[in-house]
């Protein structure tokens, strides 16, 4: 008896809430690092990028308004359908040659860190807001507020645990998001994309891409209608050209470099900080 | 009594448009014909000006290596006011030294409470100089005596004074963490409020535990040089505070300099910009307080008198040289003519003047640099179509002076509703619902400060929380104080000054 022959899944990209291949319809061989084809991978292109840039800005209004309640919930919702696909994440994360015991271990962390920054969602104004005693008859307080669309770029290494340790604490607050996915490894992220579109993630409030950095990058680093970037990527180089292309329109730029993804300290509200503005307002106090 | 009594019954044959709750409410403000205002200068007799300014680097002045000076103009006489040193890489070298040796050696070894006791002894003589300080302000600067001495001055001396309490007491601020300060912080600072933004700068810095190397606007240098005496008569240690002046050359060297961990400036925000591209790949950590246009809404249920102060505030204040000034007019379309003719009435009052006189509303624009911009910009405004209505003031013959201007007839795109003027010119614009008047608010890049006018809570907080900027000022504007966070959105910059907010930028985990 013959073996079945196995369905093969195509990856495309996750993109305004659908999965779009790249408009330039080219794609690139993703293997397990000994030169064994995996599958073929979107290469994105700078229209690509644009077109990301667009849905995670349109999906800003929408998404900042829901309540911090309703945030709160998403983000739970998405770690409940992680943990449903748990296996799925796991023989993924072992195709590019990771042990069995250490995509489970990250899968699972995976998962932890979504509910820990769901729980932010309505926690942080309360943290790190203030009232402000004004030395007049005013009254005066202080919040954070979303900065609005983030690009984000990922690393290489533990895909799917670093695309989420990224992408959590940028949406839990209000924000929007276009990632770039690592360029050898980016399967997880993409796969990772089919689990927020069962999770009442609202479409472009997470974008993902895939493709190669040198035709990405610098697109989404001086894309004027992106607010922040999240640089994960070990390259110094990349870190600087995103550091000057911010410059092109204020960006705020925030280089987060990890040794170990599993460590507990990236868990704090102080990441969701960095992706936030405070705005205070002011109101006379009078009969 | 209920005041539903003595409303009168909406009109209808006139659309409905409210009336007049007072019957005085139309009458126009005339104080010419009844009052002539007699001059009433301030004495500055007893205020020295030195011929001659060095820079200050570690506890004494010293010149400057290569021996160039420059002169600071008073834009009031458009006289050589005194001159100071133009700063060379040499000087911001010694001066950065000077702040890595007192930052290793006395600084950060000493504890937060004693550090806190020598920023209050700032806060205190910054007290007993007021005076002096805002004459010295107003004769550099050209800004009005009554806002150098009622806000400058002393929002200089509460800053140091709120931050000196925070110097023992960080562990408090930053919840789940243990602050740490960064080193060597290099400060430039703008013209507009010299001593107040060197306030900004330099107590939170040394309230967190880090050393300074501060560069004031080559325009208005001199209230920087005398709080470098306060700090040395404050006995400071030495270095902890330098000041080095000169112009946009000297403050690139303080940027590029490498043993500065960290760059705060505060000015143009393509300046801002430049700066933000040098530190590139260099790890610095950088605030940027930058431009603005910001937006003032009227709703036509907002109390239209104390609205047309706050406009006439939002502007004018301080010659409309405030990055936060109020420069957009968004009028609800129904009170628009009435709303127009009030300020224009208003505008009337307004006296424009010798800065040292304290009947002044409007002082003299800073630097003859910025007087052509200005004029630059009415001829833009013009030149698009737009209609220019200035007040009919008199003006004196020397110095640099601007009438307050208004700008009618304007649209969304015209470069002078886009672009930061930083004079006295407001652009006013009509809308019809909150959400035409959010549109237009946030179509700019900036996001610094925003003004809300109307009575009713409910659509403070809707059009407050939709509009995208750092300041929310509603039923008010142009409002400053050391415990309220004060920075921008968007293209405005990065960070927040002033309040608890105002640590994170001089503070590492």
């Amino acid at each position: 008896m013959a073996d079945r022959i196995e369905v093969l899944k195509t990856y495309k990209t996750y993109v305004g809430g659908k999965f779009p291949r790249s408009e330039s319809d080219r794609t690139y061989r993703i293997t397990d690092g000994k030169d064994n084809h995996i599958a073929n991978a979107c290469r994105c292109s700078r229209k690509d990028v644009r077109d990301a840039v667009l849905a995670s800005r349109s999906a800003f209004g929408g998404w900042y308004a829901r309540t911090a309640y309703n945030r709160g919930q998403v983000l739970y919702r998405i770690a409940e359908m992680l943990e449903g696909r748990k296996d799925q994440f796991v023989n993924e994360l072992k195709l590019s040659g990771v042990k069995q015991k250490v995509a489970l271990n990250e899968v699972h962390t995976a998962i932890d860190r979504l509910i820990y920054f769901a729980g932010w969602t309505d926690k942080i104004s309360q943290v790190f807001g203030t009232v402000n005693p004004v030395a007049s008859a005013h009254f005066n307080f202080s919040s954070p507020d979303a900065t609005g669309v983030v690009g984000i770029i990922a690393p290489d290494e533990h895909p799917l645990l670093s695309v989420i340790s990224l992408i959590a604490p940028v949406i839990a607050t209000g924000n929007t998001c276009v990632l770039l996915a690592s360029e050898t490894n980016p399967l997880p992220a993409v796969s990772f994309g089919e689990v927020l579109h069962a999770s009442d993630v609202p479409g472009g409030v997470v974008n993902i891409l895939t493709g190669y950095r040198n035709e990405t990058v610098e697109t989404l680093t001086s894309h004027k209608d992106i607010n922040a970037l999240l640089l994960a990527s070990r390259d110094i180089e990349t870190g600087k050209l995103a550091d000057e292309n911010a410059s092109l329109s204020v960006k705020r730029v925030v280089q987060y470099r990890a040794e170990d993804w599993f460590s507990g300290e990236h868990e704090n509200p102080y990441l969701v900080l960095e992706f936030m503005e405070t705005k205070t307002t002011w109101h006379p106090v009078g009969a | 009594m209920s005041d539903i009594n003595t409303k009168e019954p909406i009109d209808k044959a006139n659309n409905g448009s409210p009336k007049p709750t007072s019957p005085n409410a139309d009458r126009k403000l005339d104080f010419a014909s009844f009052w002539e205002y007699s001059p009433a200068p301030e004495n500055s007799d007893h205020v020295e000006i030195d011929e001659r300014y060095n820079h200050f680097i570690n506890g004494e002045f010293v010149e400057p290596v290569k021996g160039r000076y420059m002169k600071s103009i008073n834009p009031a006489n458009e006289e050589v006011l005194c001159e100071f040193a133009e700063g060379t890489s040499e000087d911001v070298d010694r001066a950065v030294k000077a702040a890595r040796k007192a930052y290793e050696k006395t600084w950060s070894k000493i504890s937060g409470k004693e550090r806190g006791k020598y920023i209050f002894r700032l806060a205190r003589i910054i007290q007993e100089r007021a005076r002096e300080l805002a004459i010295t302000e107003t004769i550099d600067g050209g800004k009005p005596i009554r806002e150098s001495r009622d806000v400058d001055v002393p929002l200089a001396a509460a800053h140091f004074f709120y931050y000196a309490g925070w110097a023992d007491k960080l562990n408090y601020a930053f919840p789940g963490r243990k602050p740490k300060s960064i080193g060597v912080c290099g400060q430039i600072i703008p013209w507009n409020f010299p001593i107040l933004m060197l306030a900004w700068k330099i107590a939170p810095a040394l309230a967190t535990g880090n050393t300074v190397v501060l560069k004031p606007a080559e325009s208005t240098p001199v209230t920087a040089l005398k709080f470098a005496e306060i700090c040395r008569d404050a006995g400071l240690p030495a270095g902890v505070v330098n000041i080095v002046t000169g112009a946009g050359t000297t403050g690139s060297e303080i940027v590029n300099h490498p043993d500065v961990n960290k760059i705060a400036f505060t000015g143009s925000t393509i300046v801002g910009k430049i700066i933000q591209k040098s530190v590139a790949g260099t790890g610095k950590k950088i605030t940027l307080e930058l431009g603005g246009k910001g937006p003032n809404i009227v709703f036509e249920d907002a109390p239209l008198d104390q609205a047309v102060e706050g406009i006439v505030n939002a502007i004018f204040f301080n010659q409309g040289h405030v990055c936060c000034a109020g420069s957009r007019l968004l009028v609800q379309e129904g009170i628009a003519d009435r709303l127009i003719q009030k300020l224009k009435d208003r505008m009337e009052t307004l006296i424009v003047g010798d800065p040292l006189d304290k009947n002044t509303d409007i002082g003299a624009i800073n630097s003859k640099a910025q007087y052509d911009r200005i004029l630059e910009y009415l001829d833009i405004g013009v030149n698009e179509g737009a209609e220019m209505y200035q007040s009919s003031c008199s003006i004196p013959d020397n110095g640099y002076f601007c009438r307050p201007t208004i700008f009618t007839n304007v649209s969304q795109s015209n470069r002078i509703v886009q672009e930061e003027i930083f004079g006295p010119v407001l652009t006013i614009q009509t809308f019809r619902t909150p959400e035409e008047a959010i549109e237009k608010a946030n179509n700019t890049p900036y996001g610094l400060a925003s003004g809300v006018w109307t009575d009713k809570g409910s659509k403070i907080f809707k059009v407050g929380q939709a509009v995208r900027s750092g300041v929310i000022w509603s039923n008010t504007y142009n409002k400053f104080d050391p415990t309220s966070p004060f920075g921008g959105y968007k293209e405005s910059g990065i960070g927040r000054e002033g309040g608890l907010h105002g640590l994170y930028p001089y503070i590492k985990f």
